[in-house]
């Protein structure tokens, strides 16, 4: 009952004027970025935060925003893999394997409805599924003192490394390098200035917006310039999109698909550092066991299109559980929602609920709404974001990189930042040549300062013994996941990530 | 080879990190760990997984040409002047400049390229100063 009574309040907040018009706007631009083939819910959601922050809106409203544009991209990811064979990021790649083959049977349309109603689905449960499990969570993390949190921060940085690369001494790499921005600037602790080589600007520390803006949508822009001159994705080619609804018989034919699906691409998100790419692959794998008995899948079945959008969209919203709960994000997108709470003063975990109900419960009615608004803006007015396809690179990649100079110059008006953010636009393209994982170095940079906070807090609180980060039976528990965690992927990582590729690349080549 | 030559650096950055994290004064407020053992545990990390990445190297990355490579320097100096520029000719001009360069290292012709510079920067300027009052750098020509 409290539950439902909460929810009322959250409905409240949303439901203000200027609440539900930056959730359509939050739906509306992140649909687009989804769509547009290089552009993913993280840099989407990355050259947006400036903008809220300088827009001077409050934490709930900008919430509000950013997980629309959250929600919106993983929708409009499906649209590029179904109509062009490209995704526009990683949790959509699996929809390739069936969603273009039904677009090229003509039946792009019914794809893309069908896409968009299995998005729906899954966001929709998985939101309920926050509701529901996010409290319980909140119950356990009030049993975290500062050496089960330090543990937990651990276990983050070890099982993220697992899924976000194939390599694990580059994930590692890069989460310590992370951790060691964090340490630049004023130790809280003792006053005392670190790694700041004498320069005043760097007193505060790096601005993490600064870092994910330049990490995420400068390097995006320096890698279109390398690979793509001249060229355009979309433009040149005829995208016919046809009927706009799927015929009953086909809802009908995927409904046990979508709900089964949805539940495992909720698991997948809840797990911190799996995230939606690992919701969709496991999503598509499992359903083509269970329900491929003619061997269609991959051909255009369209079970084969509603299992790993359900499964994506799904683990968005999981992906928020342990983000909001426990402070600690479950994928790179979740990273980057929490660095704008962050910066909004806010510090995720328990005390949230308690101290913070109104920012919760708002954040989770708005995500009802945006649901239902990017199901009524995906059906009908899909042919409108195809065509956005169409805006060649050459013309969307200097907005891009504009849009990112105006919202950091926005918030501190300092030439500065904008010279350190050109500087992690470079370090984000060499360090994504070399295949290391960008979203670790994100989470370092943002967790790295609480990381440390709770390992001299507990250290101190038992005068100097070191052993007290390993002296409780849950903290124990945390560290034996964490290095399960990390071990894990060791030996089956590798593979399954390899299966992933090599799936996409055997089943888009027969398509083609 | 590359990776081989990116963990070797990673060891270098480590071994520069220890020798800043030692050099830190300690305060007399000091706590029990202090504020140099977390940095130098990372140290240790980073110079770990360096020293991994550089003996087991993963598959060559695809590197490009000289020609694309020089691109991409050539955009990073823009965007340095671009930012050095902005507060003195102001968010208009040096949009509208920084704009059309890329446009047209991206592939656009004469007549694109003009239209992106100024269609960029003047649809900015016009969406986040006039319409959501966002102060953007002023120019000698007061916008």
């Amino acid at each position: 009952m409290e539950l439902l009574a909460n929810l009322g309040d959250g409905f409240a907040i949303a439901l203000s004027w200027q609440n539900i018009g930056l959730a359509l706007l939050g739906c509306f631009l992140g649909t687009i970025m989804g769509a547009l083939p290089g552009l993913g819910p993280s840099n989407g959601v990355a050259i947006l935060i400036p903008l809220a922050f300088t827009l001077g809106l409050g934490a709930t409203p900008s919430l509000i925003l950013l997980t629309s544009v959250y929600y919106g991209a993983m929708y409009g990811g499906r649209i590029s893999s179904i109509l062009l064979n490209i995704p526009g990021d990683e949790p959509a790649m699996m929809t390739c394997l069936d969603g273009h083959p039904m677009a090229k049977k003509g039946m792009a349309g019914e794809a893309l409805s069908l896409s968009g109603i299995a998005s729906f689905v899954g966001a929709f449960l998985a939101t309920w599924g926050l509701i529901l499990l996010a409290p319980q969570l909140v119950k356990i993390a009030l049993l975290f003192g500062p050496a089960e949190y330090f543990a937990l921060f651990a276990l983050a940085f070890m099982t993220l490394g697992g899924v976000s690369s194939t390599n694990q001494a580059k994930s590692a790499f890069a989460a310590a390098l992370g951790l060691g921005l964090a340490t630049i600037g004023v130790d809280t602790q003792t006053g005392v200035p670190r790694f700041t080589f004498g320069e005043v600007h760097l007193y505060d520390g790096l601005d993490f917006l600064v870092a994910i803006v330049g990490l995420f949508a400068l390097s995006e822009v320096f890698i279109f310039l390398e690979t793509r001159h001249g060229g355009s994705d979309a433009a040149g080619r005829k995208l016919t999109i046809g009927k706009l609804y799927p015929p009953v018989s086909m809802i009908r034919q995927t409904t046990p698909t979508m709900l089964r699906t949805s539940f495992l691409g909720f698991i997948a998100g809840v797990l911190p550092g799996a995230g939606a790419s690992l919701g969709s692959f496991i999503s598509y794998s499992m359903e083509k066991k269970l329900v491929d008995k003619e061997g269609t899948f991959g051909t255009g079945d369209p079970r084969g299109v509603a299992a790993p959008e359900a499964g994506n969209n799904a683990a968005a919203g999981g992906a928020l559980v342990p983000m909001l709960a426990l402070g600690v994000p479950g994928s790179g997108t979740t990273a980057v929602l929490l660095a704008v709470l962050l910066a909004l003063n806010i510090t995720p975990g328990p005390l949230l609920f308690s101290q913070n109900p109104d920012v919760v419960w708002g954040l989770i009615a708005a995500l009802f709404i945006a649901n239902f608004m990017l199901l009524a803006m995906n059906i009908p007015m899909v042919g409108l974001f195809t065509r956005v396809l169409m805006i060649p690179s050459r013309i969307l990649m200097p907005i891009v990189a504009m849009v990112s100079f105006v919202g950091i110059y926005g918030i501190s008006g300092s030439t500065f930042d904008l010279l350190v953010m050109i500087g992690f636009g470079v370090m984000g393209w060499g360090l994504r040549k070399l295949d290391v994982p960008l979203v670790p170095i994100i989470l370092g940079t943002l967790l790295g300062n609480a990381m440390e906070n709770n390992l001299r807090r507990a250290v101190t609180i038992d005068n100097g013994n070191w052993w007290t980060l390993f002296d409780s039976p849950l903290s124990i528990a945390l560290w034996a996941i964490a290095i399960i965690g990390f071990v894990l992927p060791l030996i089956v990582g590798a593979r399954v990530k390899a299966k992933m590729h090599q799936r996409r690349d055997e089943e888009g080549a027969i398509s083609d | 080879m590359s990776d081989r030559i990116f963990g070797v650096f990673g060891i270098i950055l480590a071994a520069g990190y220890v020798f800043a994290a030692l050099a830190i004064e300690e305060s007399f407020l000091s706590d029990a760990v202090g504020p140099k053992a977390f940095p130098l545990i990372i140290a240790a990390i980073l110079a770990l997984s360096g020293a991994v990445i550089a003996l087991r190297p993963d598959p060559e990355p695809h590197w490009p040409a000289m020609a694309r490579l020089a691109e991409v320097a050539a955009a990073v100096v823009v965007l340095i002047l671009y930012a050095e520029m902005l507060p003195v000719a102001g968010f208009v001009i040096a949009t509208a400049f920084a704009a059309a360069y890329l446009a047209w290292r991206l592939g656009s012709g004469p007549l694109e390229t003009v239209a992106v510079g100024a269609g960029t920067s003047i649809g900015i300027y016009v969406t986040f100063h006039l319409i959501l009052g966002l102060s953007l750098a002023k120019g000698p020509l007061g916008f």
